[in-house]
């Protein structure tokens, strides 16, 4: 035995106070290493080289739209391949829970610039040749029991009707599917030209984004750059990224995310620091009479409370750590459906040693009252009780 | 000149504002190799005294010299190196720690020492051997009698080989036969290995195992017997 296994059968005195605390400190911790790597994701760039799809959207903010007029001189650009465009609709299908996206297109081109979205030729041809027609991906069809036929209405909230109407209604004319995997980006698709025409006049001609596909991804930086300086002095400027980029730029522009991950993360380290200070007071209570027989032994005022400060360091640490571990684990099994969304999403190594830090740091902090109690104790009056 | 020696002690409490003389200017002096048994009633100051010649507590006047050392004044972290020594103490209720196995229980004060951790093992094996213990050592206090938890807690008192032992009621709560064995092993500590003993009693039969037998009452040893 040495001072550290009599720290650890310390810890294990009531297994199930301690693994309880364990388990709420290392929940902590894989809800820091998950949030902090989202945060983090959203906060880094993505790198523009090796893609073959751009995404140019509004300079400074999503609700600027762009002019569909951009277009032809985007086609013009050296390196541009292709390009279409889609509009984000917002809107609702009978419940605010019910949550896909939705955007209007232009059907043949948008279909052959995703090219991982398959669609039957005649139902493509059905989509291009009614002016109402809409197109599903399946797994959305199948979830809200759509069929072919089927008129879908959806009520506006972005865009509104000349008419003065925000109800949208669209004929369902088919389903399509998605090669390898799933894209939540995949959405309710509708003619560009009825929309177009529907909404009120002033809007017109406003869509949310240009994709663009290039003939080299290996220019994909410098294309991006030369789109973006054509439209630089305009009224219109853009910003040309990945999609992946594009989407995170989307995100970020909804919601302030390193601002609601950081309010959460305080209010669940606020938790964990009440519940373990709670855990580690009632031990010390305790066990008032055997650090009273350690003192009695000889062990130093400094020792006994060193021993309690470690105590508490121990178990923070240690559920740290498995939580960070954790945290990895699970940030490697879901990082591939991140992917469309943030780019890359992995564990840096500042929220790992940070999470470590701040797991230390917890078990000083909660640990000190109980050390500074420990060390305080007098021999005598608690052997008296 | 005794192994323990005090001159003048008193110890006074201050309950509120109540003031409570519990030792009043008392002399005692005690040779090395002596078993000396203290009797007297309940609230007379006997703990209180084994308190301060263990080092546990320093008096309100006098002077505590015990196995060389004066103790009056020393600072708390002076007192428990020195305790950690010079005195081996053994309880009313063992105060073993129930979460440790008797051998782990036994080897806590050599974690003071400079021994490495299979020296450690082997002194704690030597010291339940020598209480009759030896085929217990994994054994937790919960899994042991009163009496062979008290035969560990005296292995725990004499495993660094401190001159002194100071033993409050050790056999209080033990039955006859129990208390006698615990008595033995004293007697035989005393008499085979020379620790100095100073034992508090209520038990006049435990006292005939003591070499002399002191009385405290009101704050002074008022009689002794041979
Ligand atoms: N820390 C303290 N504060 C106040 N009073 C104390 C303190 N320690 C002891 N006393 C008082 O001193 C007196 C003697 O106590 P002590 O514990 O030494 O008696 P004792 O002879 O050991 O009694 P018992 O046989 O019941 O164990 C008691 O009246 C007790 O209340
Ligand atoms: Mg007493």
């Amino acid at each position: 035995m040495n001072s550290f296994s009599l720290i650890w059968s310390n810890l294990f005195r009531r297994r199930v106070r301690t693994f309880l605390t364990l388990f709420s400190i290392i929940a902590a911790f894989l809800l820091f290493g998950l949030l902090r790597s989202v945060a983090d994701a959203f906060d880094s760039g993505v790198e523009v080289a090796g893609v073959d799809r751009l995404t140019v959207s509004p300079k400074y903010s999503i609700i600027d739209g762009l002019p569909v007029s951009h277009m032809s001189q985007i086609l013009a650009t050296p390196g541009v391949a292709g390009v279409t465009h889609s509009t984000w609709f917002g809107g609702t299908y009978q419940s605010t829970a019910n949550f896909f996206p939705k955007f209007p297109v232009e059907p043949r081109a948008y279909f052959e610039m995703f090219d991982e979205y398959i669609i039957d030729p005649a139902q493509l041809d059905e989509f291009e040749r009614i002016r109402t027609a809409a197109v599903a991906p399946a797994d959305l069809a199948e979830e809200y029991g759509w069929q072919v036929g089927d008129r879908i209405p959806i009520e506006g909230d972005i865009w509104l009707r000349e008419d003065g109407s925000r109800r949208w209604e669209f004929e369902l004319v088919g389903i399509y599917r998605i090669r390898d995997d799933e894209n939540m980006f995949a959405g309710f698709l509708f003619n560009y030209d009825y929309f177009d025409e529907a909404r009120i006049p002033e809007t017109e001609g406003i869509i949310s984004n240009f994709s663009v596909r290039v003939s080299d991804p290996d220019e994909a930086a410098e294309v991006s750059a030369r789109i973006d300086a054509q439209f630089e002095n305009s009224i219109n400027p853009t910003r040309t990224a990945t999609e992946a980029e594009a989407n995170r730029q989307f995100a970020a522009q909804v919601g302030d995310i390193g601002l609601i991950m950081n309010s959460i993360l305080s209010a669940v380290f606020f938790t964990i620091l009440l519940l373990t200070g709670n855990t580690m007071a009632q031990a010390l209570r305790e066990r008032v009479p055997e650090l009273a027989v350690l003192k009695t032994l000889g062990f130093t005022d400094r020792r006994v409370a060193l021993l309690v400060l470690l105590e508490s360091v121990l178990l923070c640490g240690i559920g740290g750590a498995l939580g960070i571990a954790l945290a990895t684990l699970v940030l490697g099994a879901i990082a591939p459906d991140l992917a469309a969304f943030l780019g890359q999403v992995e564990m840096s190594a500042m929220t790992t040693f940070g999470g470590l830090g701040i797991a230390v740091l917890l078990g000083i902090v909660v640990g000190l009252n109980p050390a500074l109690s420990a060390r305080r104790l007098q021999v005598v009056e608690a052997l008296r009780r | 000149m005794g192994i323990i020696q005090l001159n003048q002690v008193s110890r006074h409490f201050t309950k509120g504002r109540q003031k409570v003389e519990v030792l009043n200017d008392l002399d005692l002096e005690i040779e090395e190799g002596d078993f000396l048994a203290l009797m007297g009633p309940s609230g007379s100051g006997k703990t209180t005294l084994l308190n301060l010649i263990g080092g546990l507590d320093q008096p309100t006047a006098g002077s505590v010299e015990v196995a060389g050392r004066q103790l009056v004044g020393l600072s708390s972290r002076k007192l428990a190196q020195w305790r950690s020594r010079n005195i081996g103490f053994i309880f009313q209720f063992y105060n073993l720690l129930p979460i440790l196995s008797a051998r782990r229980n036994v080897e806590l004060p050599l974690l003071l020492t400079r021994l490495g951790g299979r020296q450690r093992r082997r002194n704690a094996d030597v010291a339940l051997a020598i209480v009759g213990l030896g085929d217990r050592a994994g054994h937790k206090p919960g899994e042991l009698s009163g009496g062979q938890q008290q035969r560990v807690a005296i292995a725990r008192a004499i495993v660094a080989d401190p001159r002194i032992l100071v033993c409050d009621e050790p056999t209080g709560d033990l039955d006859r036969e129990t208390a006698d064995e615990i008595l033995d092993l004293l007697e035989l500590l005393n008499r085979e290995h020379g620790k100095t003993i100073i034992m508090v009693t209520h038990d006049p039969k435990a006292a005939t195992h003591a070499r002399r037998t002191l009385y405290l009452d009101k704050g002074s040893l008022v009689r002794e017997a041979a």
